[in-house]
């Protein structure tokens, strides 16, 4: 990966962040029940070549930072039955993710 | 005396703009966890796709949700797991040029034959290249 270009990484461990609500044109990694959902930053998982790019067989460049957010699941299902402080974890890639200010 | 085509399928309650594959929060009913053998062509699917995205750089695996993601929800939904597997490899070695529609459609064929001489049941219209084969 270090040969390729990536983008600089915007966001670190613990910081806020919002899954961006738009409509996929084409294949994409980002489910429909994270989209405009706020979460932090659990880790960074390191750089991907681009699956959206990948999957109609171009080189998948530039690299895409890959983040793991972590989710309450309270703010992602409206009559969630379960403890308030559950969680989901889910791997999105920096060009779907908003900085929260 | 005519009647009016049965809906096989109805559209997802909610669904608004999501791919068809992307089901997460829809209310499905409960989980079928049973578990069960594979068959042959099954396990050769798997290993022809290793193959390809793998060995041969044919095509990604992005390459083959992407094609299995764009079928009608009505296709979607009947296909089992490895049917949608073997439709996009099929799609994907056309598409990248591996092999022209015309030679899979006759290798069909072929195959076809060898099976009714051999008094097995054939389903050759199963993997029809126009993926909308008759019920």
């Amino acid at each position: 990966m270090s040969a390729h270009t990536v983008h600089a990484m915007r966001f670190s461990v613990g910081d806020r962040v919002k899954v961006a609500s738009r409509l996929a044109l084409g294949h994409c990694r980002t489910p429909w029940y994270l989209r405009g959902r706020s979460g932090i930053v659990a880790s960074i998982q390191g750089a991907y070549h681009d699956p959206e790019r990948l999957a109609y067989h171009k080189p998948g460049l530039p690299l895409q930072t890959l983040y793991k957010i972590r989710f309450l699941q309270t703010d992602l299902w409206p009559a969630y039955p379960g403890p308030t402080d559950d969680h989901l974890e889910a791997d999105i890639y920096d060009d779907w993710l908003e900085s929260v200010p | 005396m005519t009647t009016s085509p049965t809906r096989k399928t109805f559209l997802r309650e909610g669904a608004g703009g999501r791919a068809v594959h992307d089901v997460g929060g829809l209310d499905f009913g409960p989980i079928d966890r049973s578990e069960h053998d594979l068959a042959l062509w099954e396990k050769r699917t798997d290993a022809m796709l290793i193959l390809l995205a793998s060995k041969k750089n044919v095509f990604k695996i992005d390459a083959m949700r992407r094609v299995i993601e764009d079928y009608g929800q009505q296709e979607y939904d009947r296909t089992t797991y490895y049917q949608k597997w073997i439709r996009a490899i099929r799609n994907l070695i056309v598409e990248q040029e591996v092999v022209t529609a015309a030679e899979i459609e006759q290798r069909m064929r072929e195959v076809a034959a060898r099976h009714r001489d051999a008094g097995r049941e054939v389903e050759a219209d199963h993997i029809a290249l126009t993926g909308s084969e008759p019920q």
